[in-house]
């Protein structure tokens, strides 16, 4: 019997699959085929949804409160929206403490007013102790189109720059630090942000295309990308930024902090002659001060992504396939 | 990042490269075997081939110790984590192996207790703190792995722990490089031997396969320059017609080994023939738990019914873990046979050779590096 595994919910290509097999093949219709950060309900609406179901809900940088808005509200703004308003909904186990209860709620008020946007409906549901894990939230949101975005994959041409906005893999590490299974004396601040304010100070129509590297990361996201356009894409290990923290974590646990999640990253695909406008324009942002142009879009339509190393070898640069799992050895 | 940053760096990589060039030139093709699984990963994470003349073949070993481990003992594995009041514990790789009928994260979904450790001491911890549970290590792996699972039993047996156990999977390496150099079928001009393992074991076990069947050997580290420096190491003793035991890896690695992580071995295990998956029975290559120390042992202490296995069918991770087959010479590669639902167990561990092939894709016709 065919049964859902951890690795279906990871971001990579089994989700993918999923997604494509089960919920577009029945659910079928042109908004949702799209399969968009947001729908464009019209030219100035975009609507999204994301549930949040982190363990552990506080983190260093974050709790699942804040999480929840800033991922709905990032993935309106990386459609090309102004984010306005959002629903939440809450699953709490019995048992769950009220405390920590109103410490993610006072998280939420906070994260909202700094973003702009207001929670203006919502809904609250308890269930028998271990029905969920402590608390599940559920957000979803509506933006208002920028005017002077035009983003589409299909716009992607050779030549075009590839700019991310910060250090990557800073919240899938410090999730799994924060775990405490690996009792390093360490921690790490998750990224989790609002890119509201950074995305309003440089949306242009030079920007072709934008996304955040959440699940899956930096590759699996490219990668998604390079599935919308027709064009290779090269990036350069060297000009990646990556926090020395989580590359040191990552390369005890062999993992590659390409794949780790981020919560306030965004990647953007960008026309070559207005990239350094847009980079120094980033750059003056708090949240985008380490944004680094990272690679280009290449002429080849071989549809792949390719990583030059380190040490200048050359490689293809997959998306995620299954979870990633700490080594033997 | 410091002892990192140094072995990465791209000026002394591309000089190497060049070193490799000039003096593999001349010679015709060399298959070199990278015993170890992180060997690939690492040649294929940092696109190693791409800086290697064509004449030059990296052929991935059987030194994976996920893909080496019988489908039996994951069947086992399975049936122990069905038991109640038990909890299996392993390292995560072991995770998604197929066995005949189920694997361990499938065996998870429905309900069994399957727990990822990231040490063996994580798994004696869960034993302290859950007397009312039999935890089980599930003790795969070669001489790396090996010393801390033993550590772990020392430990048991000094606190007197009644809920420990350990089903002990694991395998030393120079029996299979043997078999190799005895297979026909198999061609193979040096190996890469591993970093970690001959920090164990140092560099004497080697002796026997420059000596007796005159291919060159070199201990090498994991970082990319390492690998590149190995590889000229052995394009020098191919050149100059010598066969020896060399040193890459000498910050880490000694001629005599880790007396104290051998001499821990010695205690808690000993040597056994032992079935490596897909290769078939391998004398004097396992080692079992010594008589002294069976109130861990899972096999003396739990009666597990008979379990049929199923064979791997239309699988070459046989042939792939000699050596003798690339992953593309396999009918079921990149068809019925994916990381997200592998057939064989190269394609499992992420240090497989297929996984790593699928993962970092080399050109079709695999040869050696592209120029």
């Amino acid at each position: 019997m065919r049964k859902i595994t951890l690795a279906h919910g990871s971001g990579g290509s089994l989700m993918h699959e999923l997604i494509k097999d089960l919920f577009v093949k029945n659910l079928d219709n042109p908004y949702l085929n799209n399969l968009g950060d947001s729908a464009l309900i019209n030219k100035n609406l975009a609507y999204t949804t994301d549930s949040f179901v982190i363990n552990p809900i506080f983190f260093p940088g974050g709790d699942i409160g804040k999480l929840s808005i800033c991922g709905t509200v990032n993935d309106l703004c990386v459609s090309g929206a102004k984010p306005k308003y959002l629903s939440c909904g809450m699953i709490v186990e019995e048992g769950f403490d009220y405390k920590d209860l109103e410490k993610i709620t006072l998280s939420i008020k906070k994260t909202c007013k700094k973003a702009g946007v207001y929670v203006v409906a919502g809904d609250f549901k308890v269930v028998e102790k271990g029905a969920v894990d402590k608390i599940f939230i559920n957000t979803s949101g509506i933006g208002e189109m920028y005017q002077n975005a035009m983003l589409s994959a299909s716009r992607i041409r050779p030549g075009d720059k590839i700019i991310v906005s910060g250090t990557i893999g800073d919240h899938g590490a410090s999730v799994l630090l924060a775990r405490e299974e690996l009792k390093f004396k360490s921690r790490i601040f998750s990224d989790c942000e609002c890119l509201n304010g950074l995305i309003s100070s440089i949306i242009c129509k030079d920007i072709r295309f934008m996304r955040d590297p959440t699940r899956g990361g930096l590759a699996t996201t490219l990668n998604e990308i390079n599935a919308q356009c027709s064009y290779d894409m090269t990036i350069d290990e060297r000009t990646i930024p990556v926090k020395e923290k989580v590359r040191a974590l990552c390369e005890i646990l062999g993992m590659d902090p390409l794949y780790m999640a981020n919560e306030g990253k965004a990647l953007f695909i960008v026309s070559p002659k207005s990239a350094s406008r847009i980079l120094s324009r980033m750059k003056s942002h708090p949240l985008g001060k380490n944004s680094r142009i990272i690679g280009e879009v290449e002429k080849r339509k071989a549809k792949k992504v390719y990583l030059k190393t380190k040490i200048g070898g050359t490689r293809i640069l997959d998306m995620l396939r299954g979870e990633q799992l700490p080594r033997i050895c | 990042m410091k002892y990192i940053d140094e072995f990465r760096d791209n000026k002394i990589a591309k000089n190497i490269s060049r070193a490799i060039f000039e003096k593999a030139g001349t010679s015709g093709p060399v298959n070199i075997m990278e015993v170890c699984g992180t060997h690939t990963m690492s040649i294929c994470n940092f696109g190693i081939r791409d800086m290697l003349p064509e004449n030059i073949n990296l052929i991935s070993g059987p030194g994976c110790p996920v893909c080496v481990t019988p489908k039996a003992y994951i069947d086992r594995a399975v049936a122990l984590a069905g038991i109640q009041d038990t909890v299996v514990t392993t390292f995560g790789d072991m995770m998604k192996v197929p066995g005949s009928r189920s694997s361990l994260t499938q065996e998870r979904t429905k309900g069994a207790s399957v727990k990822v450790v990231y040490s063996t001491l994580d798994a004696v911890d869960i034993a302290e703190k859950n007397p009312d549970k039999k935890v089980i290590f599930l003790g795969i792996g070669f001489e790396t792995t090996s010393p801390t699972v033993a550590a772990s039993l020392a430990y048991a047996k000094k606190k007197r722990l009644k809920n420990f156990f350990v089903y002990s999977g694991h395998k030393v390496i120079l029996p299979a490089m043997k078999a190799l150099m005895e297979d026909r079928d198999a061609k193979i001009d040096a190996f890469l031997c591993p970093a970690h393992v001959s920090t164990i074991i140092g560099m004497t076990p080697y002796n026997i396969i420059a000596t007796k069947y005159k291919t060159p050997c070199v201990i090498t580290g994991f970082e990319p320059l390492d690998i590149l420096q190995g590889i000229l190491m052995i394009i020098e003793q191919i050149t100059s017609k010598r066969s020896e035991v060399e040193n890459q890896y000498k910050r880490i690695a000694t001629r005599s080994g880790n007396k104290k992580a051998l001499d821990l071995l010695d205690d808690v295990f000993e040597i056994e023939d032992s079935e490596w998956r897909s290769i078939g029975i391998i004398p004097k290559s396992g080692m079992r738990l010594k008589r002294k120390y069976s109130v861990f042992d899972v096999e003396k202490n739990f009666d597990l019914p008979a379990i049929k296995t199923r064979p791997d069918t239309g699988c070459m991770c046989g042939s792939v873990l000699k050596g003798i087959k690339t992953p593309f010479d396999c009918p079921l590669f990149n068809k019925k046979c994916t990381p997200e639902h592998p057939v064989g167990p190269c394609m499992v561990s992420s240090e497989g050779t297929c996984a790593a092939y699928y993962r970092y894709p080399v050109p079709q016709g695999y040869g050696a590096g592209r120029r």
